[in-house]
């Protein structure tokens, strides 16, 4: 496995999208690599940052609408 | 050094992020906090000539934020005060000193648990910003609404692995951004 094809299934892997043969090259991979051991790490804690602050966003719908209200408003 | 300038047509866009991740663990439900920050954009349009540039327009808008969050709590604890009712069962049959209530509960999420991730958030939401338009859209509906890969490819007519790539740059600046900011402490 390639550096480039670690990081990419080390990405899939925080979505849990990457399949058991993937984890198992990635694991090799890591054992060797230590720029992408490197890279894994900071994605794993990326990963656990994002779950514990649990934030939200306002859609994409609710957005417009505030817009639209906003631009409506200027107008004025 | 320049002052800050206002331009309300880009606040939804840069900070109503921000702001609702502010205002959700402040008030309860999500509908209650949206009402809040379209009153704060509209009252932020209509003082902007108060506006002197000291702060940052982000900084301005959180504190007409907390004026109306604060508001807001005025308007329903006036409207509970009417029809209170106490409830305590500290009655004759049940004498209310338990022993289980001294003991601190470890499994209780604590205020500052709340806190710190709150602030977390407003960290990560501060990265999020740093990232260019696509990527941090994209990057948002992957990793925060759990969009599916393919319905994304769908809406923005790019391949899966187009989208990986995409993916991939926008988690490395926002892990570097957030061991600039956040980690370091």
């Amino acid at each position: 496995m390639k550096c480039e094809e670690a990081g990419h299934v080390c990405d899939k892997n925080q979505y849990k999208e990457a399949n058991f043969m993937e984890r198992v090259q990635l694991a090799i991979h890591l054992m060797y690599c230590s720029a992408c051991r490197k890279y894994a790490f900071n994605n794993n804690k990326l990963t656990k940052a994002l779950k514990k602050s649990d934030i939200k966003t306002i859609s994409e719908a609710d957005k417009n609408s505030l817009k639209e209200q906003l631009q409506k408003e200027m107008n004025k | 050094m320049s002052k800050h300038q206002l331009d309300p047509t880009k606040w939804v866009d840069l900070y109503s992020d921000y702001l609702f991740n502010f205002t959700i663990v402040r008030v309860s439900g999500s509908e209650i906090a949206k009402d809040l920050i379209s009153e704060t954009f509209l009252a932020g349009l209509k003082s902007k000539d108060n506006f002197k540039g000291e702060a940052s327009e982000r900084t301005w808008l959180i504190s007409i934020l907390k004026r109306k969050i604060i508001d807001h709590y005025r308007k329903i604890n006036s409207n509970k005060g009417k029809a209170e009712v106490r409830i305590s069962y500290k009655d004759d049959e049940s004498e209310g000193d338990w022993l289980e209530e001294r003991v601190s509960d470890p499994f209780d999420k604590t205020a500052e648990d709340t806190m710190e991730n709150t602030e977390l958030g407003l960290a990560i939401i501060n990265c999020l910003g740093t990232l260019n338009e696509k990527q941090a859209t994209i990057f948002k509906m992957k990793t925060i609404d759990n969009f599916d890969t393919e319905a994304i490819c769908n809406e923005f007519n790019i391949s899966a692995s187009n989208l990986w790539v995409i993916i991939h740059r926008a988690r490395k600046a926002m892990a570097e951004c957030m061991e600039k900011t956040w980690f370091k402490n």
